[in-house]
């Protein structure tokens, strides 16, 4: 009784993002790098993951290499890439990610740690958190893949969680999606070269939604679940809670 | 006698012994079958940190070197040789190399005669053949089985009637990082436990070799997301003193300025998970929205969320005015006054306390034999701290206690994280009031690497001591790399503190540890 007494003392913490609002507020996501120009752009090579790409005139991010370092954005160049801050970063990998109706107020999701710093695992664990608050938006974690409906891998998948992921995946009920999280779990991001890492999810299972970032902040997970669910695009982040 | 004391004599009694001063430590150069004696002698006062490998100048051949610290001593690498022959292990003298032992068999096919225990350890056996070695020189190919069977099975070693093995893991609960439990019970009591970890094995160390400093700090900090700015700064500091970089005084300042508030934001996140075990939600979402506070200070101010790429070799990658510094020590003061009140009330609940008191103990004697690191170590009566002991950066300018308990139980570890905030406060209370002017040295990545040798770098994570030994070549590049984290040292106790205990008490155990699994699969 006392902590539910001190607890409803506490002013709400849920964080609400009018949509006027686009831009990041400051400390919830870490921006990236835009597509900039190739002559306003520094050189490819700078880039430790190879995320730089340059078509057409454009220097192109691919944000699934990029772990926004900033070495492409420091002061000391004379060309620097542009750096937009927000988190609408999630990404469509399939033909149709969306799950049907049902779920529109209801998504379980079993996190598969597979070789993961933390840090993305953090982010996850902080959705739960009263600032996020996951749960009014009809999502809940899941300890069982037999209850799932989304599976939400991080991290590089070595060699040795494959099977564990494989068979997590197979275990779940249809209709199943995987959401694939952090540079890790798309692209290998440091640890791409490494001889213990079986590869990107993707080589593992299919990825329907993918959540680039390094670590992708609580922002942009919520609107990797927001193509799941199929609400309105500010949907989830806006929620129903006022401050 | 103090730990200076017994080296001198252990050199003045074997003249054999050439003991050579390198860039931040002491060489000393042994016969493999002098080191049981030698470890012996040095144990009972000097740590024993871990075993870094060093290439030998003769092909398909490796240097040991067991490292040993003590307060405000040197450094010491006891340097053994390794061609083909066996090592006698160390580990039933000294109980710590006992999985650093196994590593280095698993890794480099170094093979420790004693050892009762080696093979399948990093490397799964179902995956890898015994004697991949990849660590080894020259081993570019690396074989993985083709129809390896993942057995994901646990070890059974009681014979009771009615005994069995509750498997955990490697995936299980929540967001809980993947490793895997083996409970072993006649019922309700854990009567024995096993830990299989390495299942998140990315081969960082391998990943480090041949690369440059800079990109060695990018891979360095993703060993463990959650103390990533301590891990870049353990190794900042061994590139720094292998290319002989000076930091300024302000960069200093700053390092320890970030280095405490990711202490802070560790420490609130493990009291948050000792919570959430215990099932008190109320106080278990208020310290995390605390958490989350302190995660957007560091994001609004460092660009990161986690302080990665906050740490350069030679300084910061960027600086900050004294007005931003002042108001980040402002918001620090509120987020840490409200965490204290919370955790002061809970001092007072009882059904959290009886969950806590006398549970997962682990004696002073236990941590001292398995050379604990950390509040662990120090919620064990065991006062060790690099920030003390081998003060880094300008932690010799700042004035802080390292509170110890002695009790070694849940609730112990507990009290200990929630002292400890205090004390990384007071520390980042001092930081604004010393600070130099703005904007005085930050170099770039203006240093050079040019010669072959190797340097220690060395840090307190919010976790314990992290040692990170570097070869570099004359190239500037890393040639040999060894992260030797908390993790690795502190997980090697916890199925020790299980024991006795019932199944209930499991999470919460594991919870008061604050274990990272990233920072010991590496």
């Amino acid at each position: 009784m006392l902590w539910l007494r001190k607890g409803l003392n506490q002013p709400v913490k849920t964080l609400t993002v009018k949509k006027s609002s686009a831009s990041t507020l400051p400390g919830l996501s870490s921006g990236r790098p835009a597509p900039t120009a190739s002559k306003n752009a520094p050189l490819a090579t700078i880039c430790p993951t190879h995320a730089l790409r340059e078509q057409e005139g454009m220097m192109d991010v691919d944000y699934a290499r990029c772990i926004h370092c900033r070495r492409c954005h420091q002061p000391s160049l004379k060309n620097q890439m542009a750096w937009e801050e927000g988190y609408h970063w999630a990404e469509i990998r399939s033909p149709s990610p969306r799950l049907p109706g049902a779920f529109r107020h209801s998504l379980h999701m079993r996190v598969v740690d597979a070789g993961d710093c933390g840090a993305c695992l953090n982010e996850l664990h902080q959705l739960a958190s009263p600032v996020y608050s996951l749960h009014r938006l009809g999502i809940a974690f899941t300890p069982t893949p037999r209850d799932a409906d989304v599976l939400v891998v991080t991290g590089p998948v070595t060699v040795s969680m494959k099977e564990a992921l494989e068979e997590a995946y197979r275990a779940m009920p249809g209709p199943k999606r995987v959401m694939a999280v952090g540079s890790c779990a798309l692209s290998g991001g440091m640890f791409a070269s490494s001889f213990a890492v079986a590869g990107p999810v993707e080589r593992v299972i299919s990825v329907d939604i993918a959540v680039p970032g390094c670590p992708p902040p609580p922002l942009a997970l919520l609107d990797g679940f927001r193509l799941l669910m199929g609400t309105a695009s500010e949907g989830p982040v806006e929620g129903t809670v006022k401050p | 006698m103090t730990p200076a004391s017994v080296l001198e004599h252990i050199l003045s009694q074997h003249a054999e012994m050439s003991a050579t001063a390198e860039v931040n430590w002491i060489r000393i150069a042994v016969q493999p079958s002098w080191l049981p004696e030698l470890v012996g002698q040095l144990a009972p006062l000097w740590t024993f940190a871990g075993i870094v490998p060093e290439n030998d100048p003769q092909p398909q051949s490796v240097r040991l070197l067991y490292v040993f610290y003590a307060p405000k001593g040197p450094w010491l690498g006891i340097e053994v040789r390794n061609h083909g022959q066996n090592v006698p292990t160390i580990s039933d003298t000294l109980y710590a190399a006992d999985w650093q032992e196994r590593e280095m068999e698993d890794l480099f096919d170094v093979q420790f005669e004693g050892h009762p225990q080696l093979g399948d350890f990093v490397l799964h056996d179902s995956h890898w053949p015994e004697g991949t070695a990849p660590m080894k020189r020259h081993s570019w190919e690396i074989r993985q089985k083709v129809n390896g069977f993942q057995d994901l099975g646990t070890p059974r070693i009681v014979e009771a009637p009615g005994s069995f093995v509750m498997p955990i893991g490697p995936i299980y609960s929540g967001t809980a990082e993947s490793i895997q439990f083996g409970l072993e019970t006649v019922g309700e009591e854990i009567v024995f436990a096993h830990i299989r970890p390495f299942y998140k094995y990315r081969a960082v160390e391998k990943l480090l070799e041949g690369r440059t400093p800079a990109v060695a700090l990018l891979i360095g900090e993703r060993i463990d997301g959650l103390t990533a700015l301590a891990h870049a700064l353990a190794m900042a500091q061994a590139f720094e003193t292998l290319a002989g970089v000076q930091i300024s005084p302000r960069a200093k300042l700053l390092r320890v300025f970030w280095a405490e508030i990711e202490r802070i934001r560790s420490h609130i996140q493990v009291l948050a998970g000792i919570l959430e075990s215990t099932g008190l939600s109320v106080p278990a979402n208020l310290i995390q929205a605390l958490e989350e506070e302190l995660l957007q200070i560091s994001g609004a101010l460092t660009g990161h969320r986690y302080l990665f790429e906050v740490i350069r070799i030679g300084g910061l990658r960027r600086d900050w005015s004294d007005a931003d510094i002042q108001s980040i020590a402002k918001r620090l003061a509120l987020i840490v006054e409200q965490a204290q009140r919370i955790l002061d009330a809970l001092t007072f609940d009882n059904s959290f306390l009886d969950r806590l008191e006398g549970v997962g103990t682990l004696s002073p004697e236990k941590a001292g034999t398995h050379g604990l690191v950390g509040p662990v170590a120090r919620a064990s009566g065991i006062s060790r701290d690099l920030r003390i002991w081998q003060p880094y950066a300008a932690y010799d300018q700042v004035r802080f206690d390292v509170p110890v308990q002695a009790e070694g139980d849940g609730y112990a570890r507990f009290r200990q994280l929630s002292q400890e905030i205090a004390q990384s406060y007071r520390i980042v209370q001092q930081i604004p009031r010393m600070l130099m002017p703005a904007g005085e040295g930050f170099p770039g990545d203006g240093f050079r690497i040019t010669e072959a040798r190797t340097a220690f770098g060395y840090a307190e994570s919010p976790a314990g001591a992290v040692l990170c030994g570097v070869s570099s070549n004359r190239q500037g590049m890393v040639e040999r790399c060894r992260m030797i984290t908390p993790g690795l040292v502190n997980w090697h106790a916890f199925p020790h503190a299980l024991r006795h205990f019932a199944f209930q008490d499991f999470p919460i155990i594991l919870a008061t540890f604050g274990l990272s699994v990233a920072d010991l699969d590496r």
